[in-house]
């Protein structure tokens, strides 16, 4: 306890009180810190009176300007809605031709695709389209089932094995593990290599008979020259790509016990018009014929 | 006997883990009792072998009980190295998934530990030991309850050990900053009235006739966190053997009480009891006088009444309905001057000692702290406002502002008043470092620029990249595209968290040194600029 004194450095008084050493000052509050304390009352106040804020037994005060979130999101997803709904309408009852042929709907119908692709397709095939390791690179020009818009809307709409639906695209290598004993397939290894020009140093007796184990057991799908085909879902095995691994030992394992994707059908979950609108994202990203 | 309560109480909760472990009806629970019965029968021993079979000595009734305290400067300096430290694990495991070691180390559940590492461990334990000291030396008189202190200190250690090893094995109860299950926060609330006992106890027989600002600061936060703590955590457990609960609310009153505590931790754990430190050490460490009772006690009484109502601004565009989101922001607002008050009480209490930031890295320290809790007070409001809260909400912005308070305002104060107790409490006439100080100072400002900043841009980016669409009303960008871009500022992040690390760990050495009794020679601070402008002025 001590007496109010004045303070040497402020010329304010002290209160009196000293607890420890420490006096505290009659300095009196801010003005500017006053001022702007109730200035927020106020605003707070003007704040609960134009929007909901005081509850009542059952509902709540709804506020002069009659805002709610509800409201307001509703009258955002309308605004967005009534725009998109003339491009909307054209794009469900015209066939993906039409669509491809007018540019205003072709170009309205990609933005919408890589919206919806960004949500439903990124998570396998990347937000880039580029693919992974088992999931097809969807800027390059191969395309297992084809690459023709009409080809691309058949795969997004009933997907790839996807047994759930009846048209669903269907193919399946057999597992040549069981047909094949390690030498064979180590032969046809480096001759499916050599058709995209990489040796794998095997020796020109290997290759030959790689050559005729190809032509016995591949050639039905892959093709005489290894060109694939599309038809049957078989991959072109000439060009530099891979989908499940370019080295040798991942040939050779595809060879022994395929692995066979599943790309599940869209048209149930996303409705026709949505699948149109993929479909013209997919074909724009380059590879498109 | 010494030790003789310490060696029945806790070879009887030891006991208690073992029939916990043996009645068990789930193995999280009896891995975790395991561990806790573990844990108590080392304890036991330990104090079984520092027993004094002597009859004890009649405690010096007048003399200040600081022994606790200076356990609880050790463990605020310990926990604060290891919550920074599993800070940094986690913020490279964000920058860097492949760090996530399943299942303990997995981000999940290292998370709850850093933040209760850095909050009640670190911050806790600054806040007890502070409170205990400031209690004393302002009501000048010895803390009451005797040895009850110290139950408040190894039962505090307890609740922390026991929540830090639930979390790694996967049990909590997922509600954010209250993640430890029914019994451990049951063990929390006996400590904590325990406490409460012992501070409105020493209050109750104090000797001045006014109750200093400090411990009005206090006795709000031991009081509001006590009722915070049980209401939010009101649960039914599965069993009395089992680790898991249900809480007593459902759907959107749940998410309301839990923001109702989770934004009153804030304000009551994380705010008012900083500022009870701050009352005290920064009006101690520049001598001189509190800028303004009147500011002090507008602010107290504006901060207690506004802040219990702001939580629902953590639940803006929710189910939640308007009204309370309206509350929830006006509240906010209102905050933004009461909170101000605080720091313009501490920057204030300055005058006439300004100079003191040149030649005292402590002070450095206090003034750095205020000012962060100057701007974390102003964002807060700030982000409250439902508008921006659009942008920022679910963004790493509120990680950047949360960290700003915290590194900023709650790490620095704390580190002035280890600095200013350590001497104090074992008798040193001063720290072994004073530079070391002044390292410490700017490791942790650059550390919080660098993570601040960083979030900040991230957490911008963030909202804006979610809300971009383009022409035809489409999103622009994938949710993985965003996260692929925040990267580099994860990586800058971390940097910022290992400066603050580093600071961490030489506080640890400068405080050991001092304790050890060792002085560093060194120049003082502040003097080796010679005063240019006078000196070169010729002799008229």
């Amino acid at each position: 306890m001590s007496e109010k004194e004045v303070d040497q450095v402020t010329g304010v008084s002290t209160t009196g009180h000293s607890w420890d050493g420490i006096k505290e000052l009659d300095t009196p509050m801010p003005r500017w810190w006053l001022i702007t304390f109730y200035a927020t009352i106020v605003w707070a106040l003007a704040y609960m009176v134009a929007y909901p804020a005081w509850p009542l037994l059952r509902t709540a005060t709804t506020g002069l300007l009659g805002y709610s979130s509800r409201g307001e999101i509703k009258k955002e997803l309308n605004a967005a809605q009534e725009a998109k709904a003339g491009y909307i309408a054209a794009i469900s009852s015209k066939t993906i031709d039409e669509i491809m042929a007018d540019d205003t709907l072709r170009s309205f119908a990609a933005a919408a695709g890589a919206a919806a692709f960004k949500v439903n397709c990124v998570q396998c095939h990347g937000s880039g389209a580029q693919g992974s390791p088992g999931y097809p690179n969807l800027n390059d020009d191969e395309w297992l089932w084809g690459g023709t818009a009409r080809d691309i809307q058949q795969t997004i709409a009933h997907g790839i094995r996807y047994t759930e639906d009846p048209d669903t695209r269907i193919s399946e290598m057999p597992a040549f593990g069981g047909m094949l004993d390690s030498r064979q397939i180590a032969q046809v290894t480096s001759h499916v290599l050599s058709l995209s020009g990489k040796a794998d140093g095997a020796a020109p007796a290997d290759l030959a008979a790689g050559k005729a184990v190809f032509a016995q057991n591949c050639a039905v799908c892959h093709g005489e020259a290894g060109k694939g085909n599309r038809e049957l879902g078989a991959p072109d095995l000439t060009d530099a790509i891979w989908l499940y691994g370019a080295t040798p030992a991942a040939i050779a394992a595809q060879i022994r016990a395929p692995r066979h994707g599943v790309m599940p059908a869209w048209a149930g979950r996303l409705g026709d018009t949505l699948v149109k609108e993929l479909t013209v994202y997919v074909h724009s990203l380059g590879g498109g014929r | 006997m010494k030790h003789g309560i310490g060696i029945v109480l806790s070879g009887a909760l030891a006991f208690i883990a073992f029939l916990g472990a043996a009645f068990a009806v789930d193995d999280l629970f009896r891995q975790h009792m395991w561990i806790v019965f573990f844990v108590l029968i080392g304890f036991t021993a330990l104090l079984m072998r520092n027993a004094d079979f002597a009859p004890a000595s009649p405690a010096d009734e007048t003399a200040y009980l600081d022994e606790p305290i200076r356990y609880g400067v050790i463990a605020t300096v310990f926990w604060g190295v290891v919550g920074f430290l599993v800070g940094v694990l986690i913020a490279f495991q964000l920058a860097f998934p492949d760090l996530n070691v399943e299942p303990w180390f997995s981000f999940g559940r290292v998370r709850p530990l850093h933040t209760s590492a850095v909050i009640f461990a670190f911050g806790g334990n600054a806040l007890i030991a502070s409170s205990f000291y400031v209690v004393q030396r302002t009501c000048r008189t010895r803390l009451f309850g005797g040895d009850l202190a110290w139950f408040v200190f190894w039962g505090y250690q307890l609740f922390i050990v026991m929540a830090a090893t639930g979390y790694l094995l996967g049990i909590t109860q997922s509600r954010e900053y209250a993640e430890p299950e029914w019994y451990v926060d049951l063990w929390l609330t006996i400590v904590w009235v325990a406490y409460l006992v012992v501070f409105m106890g020493t209050i109750l027989r104090r000797k001045e006739p006014h109750i200093y600002v400090a411990n009005w600061f206090f006795m709000s936060f031991i009081i509001t966190i006590a009722m915070l703590h049980v209401i939010n955590n009101m649960a039914v457990p599965v069993s009395i053997f089992g680790a898991k609960s249900y809480s007593a609310f459902s759907g959107v009153q749940d998410a309301v009480t839990q923001w109702w505590y989770g934004h009153n931790a804030v304000a009551f754990f994380l705010t008012v009891p900083f500022l009870a430190m701050m009352y005290y050490f920064v009006p101690k460490q520049v001598n001189r006088p509190v800028y303004s009772y009147r500011l002090s006690i507008v602010h107290f009484w504006s901060i207690i009444f506004l802040y219990i109502w702001a939580g629902p601004h953590h639940l803006h565009y929710t189910a939640v309905p308007d009204w309370a989101q309206t509350l929830g922001m006006v509240f906010s607002i209102m905050l933004w001057m009461p909170s101000w008050g605080g720091m313009i009480n501490g920057l204030m209490t300055l005058s006439g000692a300004w100079d003191k930031i040149r030649t005292d890295p402590i002070v450095r320290l206090m003034v750095a702290a205020i000012a962060f809790y100057g701007m974390a007070t102003f964002e807060g409001p700030m982000l409250s406002i439902k508008a921006v809260n659009a942008l920022s909400h679910y963004t790493d912005w509120t990680i950047a502002h949360v960290h700003a308070g915290a590194l900023g305002w709650n790490g620095m104060i704390t580190f002035a008043a280890v600095y200013f107790l350590t001497p104090k409490l074992w008798g040193r006439e001063r720290l072994y470092s004073i530079r070391m100080v002044n390292w410490h100072f700017w490791l942790a400002t650059l550390g919080i620029v660098l993570y601040a900043a960083a979030m900040w841009v991230s957490g911008i980016m963030q909202g804006l990249m979610w809300r971009e669409y383009d022409e035809q009303g489409f999103l622009i960008y994938s949710f993985a595209e965003t996260v692929a871009a925040m990267h580099p500022y994860y990586v800058m992040r971390a940097t910022g968290g290992l400066l603050y690390l580093a600071g961490g760990f030489l506080m640890a050495w400068n405080v050991y040194q001092t304790i050890r009794g060792r002085v560093r020679d060194e120049a003082p601070m502040g003097r080796e600029q010679p005063v240019s402008g006078l000196a070169a002025q010729p002799a008229e």
